[in-house]
This record gives structure tokens, C-alpha cells and sequence, in this order.
């Protein structure tokens, strides 16, 4: 797990759309620009917009899509939200992880690439 | 991620897969359900089309451009929809660039807030036109591919040079960071393409491709003879998209709709006949679904009219008509799956039984049944000539020339 060290970012870069994504703690997800988490005010829900489909996330998935912002890593965002809600940041971990790779594999996910920090 | 279903409102989609009809836009609706407005409309713009596909979903009497929406009706259409909680609207036709104002329509759906997803053959875009379409706000693009290469697509489209067309314009959404879905019509002169097509829409980094069956009424009836797969075609075209989902998982998923011709059970025909889909047509009629007119004796009530969307969704009798289960006769009315496949296709019932009320006859309750694989068996092995799609009731293609 040495990729954290690395300045640069998740270990596989594929090309968009030829390679699966694979999300790791250290991966910093985002939703793409044609996937969208709304809040839908006829239903009053929280809604995925994406190709076809509409998403109905739980609430958990909510609050870590809304965290997910392509600066914070998975790892970082299980760990605010554990400080938040008085729970294992692990627990929170393993869930966002199946989750964002959920996302991923539907296409409705990104990984932020740029080096954080320069 | 699970999903908790919604009280009195459609469900949305679990997060799982699920095959989809070619215009059903959402899958399967949770039980209990009122009808509430749906997440996604399909508006057809227009039934013109520069391609002549013998298979086209629209219906066989197309509408004329001069009966179609004016620009100042479908705006007024689109901020109605967005209004009364429609999510996504999919812009389609015909061929929905063939509109003019295609940009000021995509623009206003942006502004009203809907997901806005263009249906395109592709042929008539400009790269100049698909830039402007993704400033106006586009989320997403589908394209219509008819086969792997030039000879069988151009033929199958009725348009030369059509196939290299798609592939310059895939190439160009992806350009422009824009979401592409390859849709694949197949039947018996495309599927041994299968393989090459699902290799192409991985090349063109499709996230989606939808592998769908031709389903037989309007002008894929009159077709039938020449599109029928034949039960071994069948089986071999779904291994090879079972395998190719395996093969691709996380990079493009697969929708796949098999010709229920061969099937024991109706598809759920749009997730139920008023339930969860709408379409418009061009001249602005409200539709339970895009092949609906093809039901003679039904009267659609138009946003021309003097009814709200909202009115002609909630209380218009054609909408109410197949609604739900209390209209449904034997074999529906006792089955278990009643509230499952809502018994199939109305359309498909209309066209070969002679009555929309009906079982879908993919159904084996159906006492129809029998004479539909008879029927497929038979066209399986018909002659290979089209008839084309066009406003003059079809053209016969010209053969040994």
C-alpha cells in the first residue's frame, strides 16, 4: 500500500472507458459531469441523475457522494463522516469503497488524476 | 448501495443491471405504486429521418412536418414537464437533429433543470452543431449503429455512407467529454455482427450499449419476414452478450432485449401501460408509449388541447385504459406474474390477436402462443429484401442491382 506516498495519484490511470476503474482509500472519486446528485423537490429524495437511469442512493451514500469532491481522498471522507456520526471510520471505509467501485463500474464515477499538492 | 423503495412515487432504479426496452427508459417498478409523473419522458421531435430503417419504431402513417410542435409549443412542453417533476427528457424523433431549433430545446430543458439525453442516427450532425448542443447543456448522446461495417449498416439504414458518419461523430462526443451509448438494433441479417458490434462500441468508449431485439409491430412487422432471427441465431446472440459482459465488466455495460417471439414470458411492456413512461409525438400527442397510435380506436388527448400533461397523465381515458390489473381478462386476471409483466405489450397484443386486451401472445398462456413460434419459425426463413421506412407507406428495396 506504498501508493500513498506516491505524489502521484491512484495506481491504475486507465484510459477513460478502455480499463476498469479500481478505487482505493487513497483514490479521490468525484461524479463525472453527466452524472448528477440532486435533490429532486416533487419526490423529496435525493436522486443520481445518469445516462437512462435514474439512482435512488440511501442516506449514507448521500453524505459520502456529497463529500466526494475530487480533492478529498475515500479514506479522508470515511474519516469525516466517522467523526461526525460517532462511527469506525474502517466500517465506513469498507462500505464507501464497495459503493464508489459500484459507481465506477457503471461508469457514473471519475477519479481525480492532477497531484494534490503541485 | 441498496435501494429503499419510494411511497406514492415511481421508483427509481436499484442499483443492479437490468435489461432495458429499447425506449423503456427506467426498469421495474416497485409494487404499490400510484401513478406518479414519471422520471423520464421521450419527446419525438419530428418522424422526419434521412435513414429508412425497415425496423423503425415509429409508426407506419408518419406525421407530416407541417402537423409537428412549433418551437414556442415544445418549449412551452419542455418547462410544463420540468414543472410537474419530470427528471430526464430523451430528445428523439426521427431524427431529432432534423429539427432546427434542436439547440434552443436543449437549452431550455438545461435551464429547467432536466437531464437531457439526445437519440440520434448521427448522420446530420456537424461537429460545429454537437459543440454547440453540449454548450446548450447535453448530458448525454445515444447513437444508433445498424451494423459492424459499411456494407450491412449502409444497407440496413437505406443511407450510404452512414456507417462512417456514426463512427466520426462517436468520436467526436467523446471529444467533447460527453457520455456515449451505442444502441444496436439486431435481427437476422445483423447478428452474426454481434461480436464485431460490441468490439466497436468498446472502441468508440461507449459506457453503454444497448443490444436490443427487434420487437415486431409498425414497421418491423411489415419487415418481419426479412428480420426474424431464427431460434439458434437467438441462442448464440445471448451467449455471446453474456459472455461480453463478463468480459467487460466495469468498462461498457450491456442492455440486452431479446425478440420475445421466442420467450415464455411478455416483457413488461414500459414497466406497464400508464405507469411509469410517457412519450410526445411530433404534432404533440401524449402517448403510453412511442408505438401506441399503432392501437386503432384509441384517442390521445394532445398538449395542443386545452388538458394539463399533469390532467391527460392522471385521468385521460387512454391512459387509464390498461392500467394496472382490473381491465386485465384470462389469462391475466388469475396469474401470478399480473403484477409483474402487466400482461406484456399492448401493442404486440393489438397486432396479433386482433384486441389490445389481450395477452401479450409472447405469453405461453396465451392461447396465441403456439402460432407466434409458428409465425417466427416460418419468417426465420423468408427472403432477405426490406421494405424501407418513408412518408409514402415504404419502398421495396431494389434487389440484383
Amino acid at each position: 500500500m506504498s501508493e500513498a506516498e506516491n505524489p502521484r495519484p491512484e495506481a491504475p490511470c486507465p484510459e477513460d472507458g478502455i480499463e476498469r476503474l479500481r478505487v482505493t482509500p487513497e483514490s479521490r472519486p468525484k461524479l463525472p459531469r453527466h452524472v448528477m446528485l440532486r435533490h429532486d423537490k416533487t419526490r423529496d429524495r435525493w436522486l443520481i441523475l445518469a445516462p437512462e437511469r435514474v439512482l435512488a442512493p440511501e442516506p449514507t451514500a448521500v453524505e459520502l457522494l456529497r463529500l466526494a469532491d475530487g480533492k478529498r481522498s475515500l479514506r479522508e471522507i470515511a474519516e469525516e463522516l466517522a467523526a461526525i456520526y460517532a462511527a469506525p471510520a474502517e466500517v465506513i471505509e469498507a462500505d464507501a469503497l464497495e459503493m464508489f467501485q459500484d459507481l465506477a463500474d457503471r461508469g457514473f464515477l471519475t477519479l481525480a488524476r492532477e497531484a494534490r499538492d503541485g | 448501495m441498496a435501494d429503499s423503495p419510494l411511497p406514492e412515487t415511481p421508483t427509481p432504479e436499484p442499483m443492479a443491471p437490468v435489461a432495458v426496452d429499447e425506449f423503456q427508459l427506467l426498469s421495474k417498478q416497485a409494487e404499490g405504486s400510484t401513478y406518479g409523473i414519471p422520471l423520464a419522458v421521450l419527446v419525438e421531435l419530428t418522424h422526419r429521418c434521412p435513414l429508412q430503417c425497415p425496423y423503425c419504431s415509429n409508426p407506419v402513417e408518419l406525421e407530416a412536418s407541417s402537423k409537428e410542435l412549433t418551437t414556442a409549443e415544445w418549449l412551452r412542453v419542455i418547462d410544463e414537464l420540468a414543472e410537474i417533476g419530470v427528471l430526464q427528457i430523451h430528445f428523439s424523433g426521427g431524427e431529432p437533429t432534423a429539427r432546427k431549433d434542436l439547440v434552443d430545446l436543449v437549452r431550455r430543458a438545461s435551464e429547467a433543470g432536466l437531464y437531457s439525453n439526445l437519440i440520434t442516427s448521427a448522420v446530420m450532425l456537424t461537429r460545429d452543431k454537437l459543440e454547440a448542443l453540449a454548450d446548450a447543456g447535453l448530458n448525454h448522446v445515444q447513437i444508433s449503429i445498424q451494423g459492424a461495417e459499411s456494407r450491412v449498416a449502409d444497407r440496413v439504414g437505406g443511407f450510404r455512407n452512414g456507417h462512417v458518419k456514426k463512427l466520426e461523430v462517436a468520436r467526436w462526443v467523446k471529444e467533447l467529454d460527453l457520455p456515449l451509448t451505442v444502441n444496436a438494433v439486431m435481427h437476422r441479417q445483423n447478428l452474426a455482427q454481434l461480436p464485431q458490434i460490441i468490439d466497436l462500441a468498446v472502441s468508440l468508449r461507449a459506457a453503454r450499449l444497448e443490444v436490443a431485439n427487434v420487437q415486431y409491430y409498425g414497421w418491423a412487422l411489415k419487415n418481419r419476414q426479412a428480420l426474424m432471427p431464427s431460434r439458434a441465431q437467438m441462442e448464440e446472440c445471448t451467449r455471446v452478450v453474456e459472455a461480453a459482459r463478463a468480459r467487460l465488466h466495469g468498462i461498457m455495460e450491456i442492455d440486452y432485449v431479446i425478440p420475445d417471439y421466442y420467450a415464455e414470458r411478455p416483457k413488461q411492456c414500459m414497466g406497464g401501460w400508464g405507469r411509469q413512461f410517457f412519450n410526445i409525438s411530433p404534432a404533440g400527442k401524449v402517448l403510453p408509449c412511442h408505438a401506441a397510435e399503432s392501437i386503432t380506436g384509441l384517442e390521445f388527448d394532445s398538449v395542443r388541447g386545452n388538458k394539463s400533461i399533469r390532467w391527460i397523465w392522471d385521468n385521460s381515458e387512454a391512459f387509464n385504459l390498461y392500467r394496472g390489473v382490473d381491465w386485465m381478462p384470462e389469462p391475466c386476471r388469475s396469474c401470478a406474474f399480473k403484477e409483474i409483466d402487466f400482461g406484456g405489450c399492448r401493442c404486440q397484443a393489438f397486432a396479433l390477436t386482433g384486441s389490445a386486451r389481450n395477452a401479450d401472445p409472447a405469453c405461453v398462456k396465451s392461447e396465441h402462443h403456439a402460432r407466434l413460434f409458428a409465425v417466427a419459425h416460418e419468417a426465420a426463413s423468408g427472403g432477405d429484401g426490406f421494405l424501407y421506412r418513408n412518408f409514402s407507406g415504404g419502398t421495396p428495396e431494389k434487389t440484383g442491382g
